[in-house]
């Protein structure tokens, strides 16, 4: 009986212990509005709030939105309204004293907890910023791939090849068309009749359809993400990758770029810059740990549990660009692109091993990745993924 | 000292819910049951998710029993539009009115007002929905399936409850309908249409609900059977199959035995493996369970 929590006699009401509930639960990850402190509220109002039991299933029903919030609830609603009696003085918490952490990059503000070698935005000290500052665990391999670190992407990409990989960005898109659409819109000339607009035609002819409306099935373009490893063992393909990233980003407005190496950084911001020269800068400032290990397992989950649930939907076809070399166990691959799958999208591997002689997929990460493939390609240079062009069409 | 809201009873409690689903042989758990309860009583769409075969759209049948309406049902599926979703004119008929008007040297503008009216118009799941006399339960099942322009477009539907018909103007809901959606994940939904709905999660039921569930379907059944019915369908669904069993296949299957006059499952395993057909619907999963593993989990089971 005593397992409920106490409050403070100067506690401002059972209204504002469910709001402070509710703020608990989106410091955890639940996505929740101010509506649904209202909805909570009446929600109570329609079980009986002292019990427990009801009053635990009514917020879950209302709080939880998914499978996953509704499993981590119960340990929640222990924490917030079952502390063993204790009691609890503030029921809303004061602002935040740590930044949160949102989408925008998975480095997170690392200035507050290093030494700190230079704010990470101003680019003298991006290259002293290595992984070992970054996340202080002094792992071997940062310190080994040092010198890499310091590679400069405007050595690696020039301004010709940005140039070159915008034609090719823009073939592809032309290819990557979505030929799924079933809904109809109104066009001058296709398969099935519109008979709305045929019916108001003919009004003015006495009834006579003279003039037929038509209805078509549109195209639909298709968005393009991809995702390019830029681990150590990748160092001799980044640079028509990057290019063809650049491009791409240049010719299309609604695609997105992402490199990831030990982290995963979402590029497509920067390389929108007009200046491409600026744009590569930009990019070596934030993917710093550029040619260190690669942890693609690790890093394609976390896409597909963050900016996945935002940019990637069934119109979108994610590329990889990464030779399947991975540090993590080959499941977090299976299970990464299993649910970034369940998204509706396609994905496309594009391997620079795959043409040389006698490849076989026998790197674990990638024999985890290929039942999850709807095409598994070579690419090495540019002119590869003009060739993709045909085999993308028929996707 | 503590200020509480008084507890407004606006309907019975969700134990007497899931009492009165029992009645019309559906047996809910605690979750599922105070989820609908919170959702008929705020008028709030409850969006349901769960693998296929757990009982879903079965929610929606059983509430609309207990609560003496009718069910409308909406199947989505990819490419689903307004013209199937919510109204559309009926054609044949405006062309023989204005056939008929124009013989008669009707004007018009007179014409015009009558092959737009409400005469005219067919209506489909989501308009006739909101235009009953006594609330029904919309159901619309698989809302996963329909493309994202119709979960946007449902979206302004259930908030507002009203339709708009460029002819006729805006027609609002006359009652407002118990909204259950289904998903069982080919896609994720958005979160808009997540934070608009009370959520529950349907999940295989455990053994002593799955025997309820058989005992309200199946009365004929005998105790000792059911016990090993239930009990080899749960060992099965911890085998690695593609399509696990669903509460639906159970049934099929209790109905099976029953049919083949079974009173054992471990008597013929023969015989089993023929009523497998209605629990395992793809070829590797037959495949999967041999008729030594089938007599193994029966064997378990008893």
């Amino acid at each position: 009986m005593s397992r409920v929590t106490r409050f403070a006699a100067a506690d401002p009401g059972a209204a504002a212990r469910v709001s402070g509930f509710i703020s608990h639960l989106r410091d955890n990850g639940f996505n929740l509005g101010v509506s649904e402190t209202d909805t909570a509220l009446r929600a109570l109002c329609c079980v009986n709030p002292i019990d427990p039991v009801e009053a635990r299933l009514a917020l879950k029903s209302v709080c939880a939105g998914c499978l996953e919030d509704s499993r981590q609830f119960d340990v929640l609603f222990d924490a917030f309204w079952m502390a063993k009696g204790r009691v609890r003085h503030k029921v809303i918490p004061s602002a935040h004293l740590t930044t949160p952490q949102n989408t925008r990059s998975t480095r997170q503000d690392n200035t507050r907890q290093s030494s700190g070698k230079g704010a990470i935005h101003t680019p003298e000290d991006g290259a002293d910023m290595g992984e070992t500052d970054a996340d202080g665990t002094g792992e071997l391999m940062a310190s080994k791939a040092a010198n890499l670190m310091k590679k400069d992407l405007r050595e690696l990409v020039s301004k010709e090849d940005i140039r070159a990989a915008e034609d090719v960005a823009i073939r592809l898109g032309k290819a990557l068309r979505d030929q799924r659409s079933r809904r109809r819109k109104a066009a001058r000339t296709g398969r099935a009749l519109d008979m709305r607009r045929t019916m108001r035609l003919s009004l003015s002819s006495g009834g006579e359809p003279l003039r037929l409306a038509r209805r078509t099935r549109p195209d639909r373009p298709l968005k393009i993400v991809a995702l390019c490893d830029v681990s150590g063992s990748m160092m001799h393909y980044a640079r028509p990758f990057l290019a063809f990233l650049a491009g791409l980003m240049r010719a299309d407005d609604a695609s997105d770029a992402y490199l990831f190496h030990t982290r995963l950084v979402r590029i497509t911001e920067p390389l929108r810059d007009p200046d491409p020269l600026r744009a590569l800068n930009r990019i070596t400032l934030l993917a710093d740990g550029f040619g260190g290990g690669s942890r693609i397992g690790e890093n394609l989950a976390h896409f597909a549990r963050s900016y996945a649930r935002k940019f990637v939907d069934g119109r979108s076809v994610v590329l990889i660009l990464s030779d399947g070399y991975d540090s993590d166990t080959p499941t977090r691959i299976d299970g990464a692109l299993a649910k970034l799958k369940r998204r509706g999208c396609r994905i496309i591997w594009l391997n620079p091993l795959k043409g040389w002689r006698d490849y076989a997929p026998v790197a674990q990460g990638m024999a985890a990745a290929l039942p999850h493939l709807d095409d598994f390609a070579a690419a090495a240079t540019l002119n590869d993924l003009a060739a993709l062009e045909h085999r993308l069409a028929r996707l | 000292m503590q200020r509480r809201t008084p507890p407004v009873f606006t309907m019975a409690s969700s134990t007497d819910l899931q009492k009165a689903l029992a009645t019309t042989g559906y047996i809910a758990s605690d979750d599922l049951a105070m989820a609908l309860h919170i959702a008929t009583s705020l008028g709030r769409p409850l969006l349901l998710e769960g693998a296929a075969g757990v009982g879903k759209t079965e929610v929606a049948r059983s509430l609309a029993t207990v609560q003496d309406t009718q069910l409308i049902r909406l199947q989505c599926y990819e490419g689903l539009d307004a013209a199937q979703a919510i109204y559309e004119w009926n054609y044949q008929r405006q062309l023989l009115s204005i056939r008929a008007a124009s013989e008669a040297g009707e004007t018009g503008a007179a014409v015009e007002a009558r092959i737009f009216s409400q005469d005219y118009l067919l209506e489909r799941p989501l308009l006739k929905a909101i235009r009953q006399d006594k609330a029904p339960v919309l159901l619309i099942d698989e809302i996963d399936r329909a493309d994202e322009e119709f979960e946007a477009y449902l979206l302004e539907v259930l908030s507002d409850y009203q339709i708009t018909i460029p002819e006729l103007g805006t027609l609002t809901a006359t009652t407002r309908p118990h909204v259950i959606l289904t998903a069982n994940g080919t896609r994720d939904l958005s979160d808009a249409l997540r934070r608009r709905c009370i959520y529950a999660h349907v999940d295989y039921p455990d053994r002593q609900t799955e025997l309820a569930i058989l005992a309200a379907r199946c009365p004929g059944l005998e105790a000792h059977l059911s016990q090993q019915i239930i009990g080899f369908v749960q060992k099965l669904r911890e085998e690695e199959l593609e399509k696990v069993p669903g509460v639906a296949e159970m049934l099929d299957f209790a109905a099976a035995l029953g049919g083949l006059g079974i009173k054992d499952l471990t008597e013929d395993p023969a015989v089993l493996q023929a009523a497998l057909a209605t629990l395992l619907k793809t070829q590797s999963d037959r495949l999967a369970v041999p008729i030594e593993v089938a007599a193994r989990l029966a064997g378990k089971a008893a």
